[in-house]
């Protein structure tokens, strides 16, 4: 009955009124452009203010949160469930290796970055290129050392790739499971605001991993002080990002579980890039010979005892030249 | 569709036509390589014959031959031929779960059709290790290395780059790089006895 008075033109009242009402209507459409700006990792609102922000999310990281869980929906054994994690462009693996090479304190690797979109393209690719980064300078420094001797006979060795490979993805695998398995347990007693999926800590120890690779092309060179002193620096921006993407998840926790908690992450950090760089010097090992006939492929540094011919490895690290007994 | 490789030609009659075109197919597919331009051969009519006659060549080449070198630590054939193939799969399982439109096979085929550019460089290493072995030697190789390095790489991505989702190009082919690098490192750095 009312069919002509709905053909009637409605005449909206005075602007403020029509305004009033309007804003209703539109403001769930407007406010979310003006909430986008605050996603991105803006300047500084105030250091305390901004740290919680970063460490608790705002409210817009749950809805990233809650969108991620609806992203990451095909069951297991499909193609498709796989490649939600290597959903990331070329741009956002540039940003994290930069923020994994410059820890600015304060700043969250895994808010700043990851943002609940970890990958596995970047901890995969920087442990294998790190592996034969490895891999080749421990070749090109034990060429260096033995420039020049005619009875040197360069060998790639080969296998020990396979070992350093090993040793690299068991790191980057097995202590990130550890520690979210300790995080896990430590939850459950303690409430703590920050935790971690278990491929977020993946995803940060291998950005970690990165700053390794141009360490070990650069220990090639034989002095001891330049090796010292990238090794320093290399441990200091990889175990302060660690250390301070960590700190978060368990400085709500008992002080000396805390404490306890970085500094293992930091000590088998160090363990690891000791090791590895350590591995580039001693590439080529040790190896025996029992036959004389073969002394000609003897370096200089080698002498005979009772059991046969010995091949001293002269590392560059220690000493220059071997020193031979009489 | 792999024309080149499936079809057996009649069951009862030892024909030579399906040989000679697969064998022509394979030649094909090598001008194609050598001269990279944007085409779909290499990704339309995708066999794995090439591949296979390339990394065997390659893994020969690479041996040294002698009995006594077990403790060399060079590589073996068996090595090569691990390193040639898991490589090449593990770039196409990249490639595809980046999200690229890109067959299995397909990328396979390019993958290993592009190792004949070091394939070439390889063989020119071991001519020119017969002559005195020196600083002069060294660079040659290293330039001729370098030179077949770029020409693989730049080869795979004119054949691999269109399937990837253009701001994830760089992600996709980096892996490329790093496997033609292996490679390349390991003719650069082969020493005879």
């Amino acid at each position: 009955m009312a069919a002509v008075d709905d053909l009637q033109f409605e005449e909206f009242g005075d602007v403020a009124t029509s305004l009033a009402a309007n804003p209703n209507a539109t403001t769930i459409s407007i406010e979310d452009p003006d909430e986008t700006p605050k996603h991105l990792p803006g300047p500084p609102r105030g250091s305390g203010r901004e740290e919680d922000d970063e460490l608790l999310g705002n409210d817009d990281s749950d809805k990233t949160e809650l969108l991620a869980g609806q992203k990451k929906s095909s069951p297991f054994w499909t193609f498709e469930y796989y490649q939600t994690f290597f959903d990331v462009d070329t741009y956002q693996v540039f940003d994290r290796i930069k923020g994994s090479l410059l820890p600015i304190p304060g700043k969250n690797f895994v808010r700043l970055y990851i943002r609940s979109n970890p990958d596995l393209y970047g901890p995969f690719w920087i442990c294998a290129t790190l592996v034969f980064a490895i891999a080749i300078s421990g070749n090109l420094s034990n060429f260096l050392i033995h420039l020049g001797e005619k009875t040197y006979h360069y060998v790639p060795e080969f296998r020990k790739v396979s070992i350093a490979a090993t040793i690299i993805y068991a790191y980057a695998w097995l202590v990130p499971l550890a520690l979210w398995g300790f995080l896990m347990w430590r939850n459950s007693k303690v409430m703590n605001i920050v935790s971690y999926s278990f491929l977020e800590i993946v995803c940060v120890y291998g950005y970690s991993l990165f700053i390794y690779i141009p360490t070990a092309i650069l220990w090639i060179i034989p002095q001891k002080a330049v090796r010292w002193i990238l090794v320093t620096i290399a441990l200091g921006i990889s175990g302060s990002v660690l250390a301070m993407t960590f700190w978060p998840a368990v400085r709500e926790d008992n002080r000396r579980i805390a404490l306890a908690t970085i500094v293992t992450i930091v000590l088998l950090h160090m363990l690891l890039s000791v090791g590895c760089l350590l591995s580039i010097v001693f590439w080529s090992g040790f190896f025996w010979m029992q036959h004389p006939q073969q002394k000609s492929r003897m370096t200089r540094a080698s002498w005979k005892t009772d059991g046969g011919w010995h091949r001293v490895p002269t590392c560059g690290w220690c000493c220059t030249e071997a020193e031979a007994p009489v | 569709m792999a024309e080149a490789a499936e079809s057996p030609g009649d069951p009862g009659t030892a024909s030579p036509r399906p040989l000679m075109r697969d064998l022509k197919a394979v030649g094909k597919k090598f001008m194609h390589v050598l001269y990279p331009r944007r085409s779909n051969t290499l990704l339309r009519d995708w066999d794995l014959w090439g591949p296979l006659i390339l990394c065997v060549t390659l893994a020969l080449m690479l041996q040294k031959g002698s009995v006594d070198n077990e403790k060399d630590g060079g590589p073996q054939f068996a090595e090569v031929f691990v390193i040639v193939w898991f490589g090449a799969v593990t770039i196409t399982l990249n490639s595809k779960l980046l999200g690229g439109n890109i067959s299995f096979f397909q990328s396979l085929c390019v993958l290993g059709y592009c190792i004949l550019p070091l394939t070439v460089a390889m063989l020119i290493c071991r001519l020119v290790l017969l002559a005195e072995a020196g600083p002069v030697n060294f660079m040659v190789r290293l330039f001729v290395v370098i030179v077949m390095f770029a020409w693989s790489v730049v080869a795979s991505t004119a054949f691999l780059a269109d399937s990837q989702p253009p701001n994830r190009k760089v992600l996709a082919v980096y892996p490329v790089f790093l496997f033609y690098f292996i490679i390349s490192w390991m003719i650069l750095t082969f020493t005879p006895e």
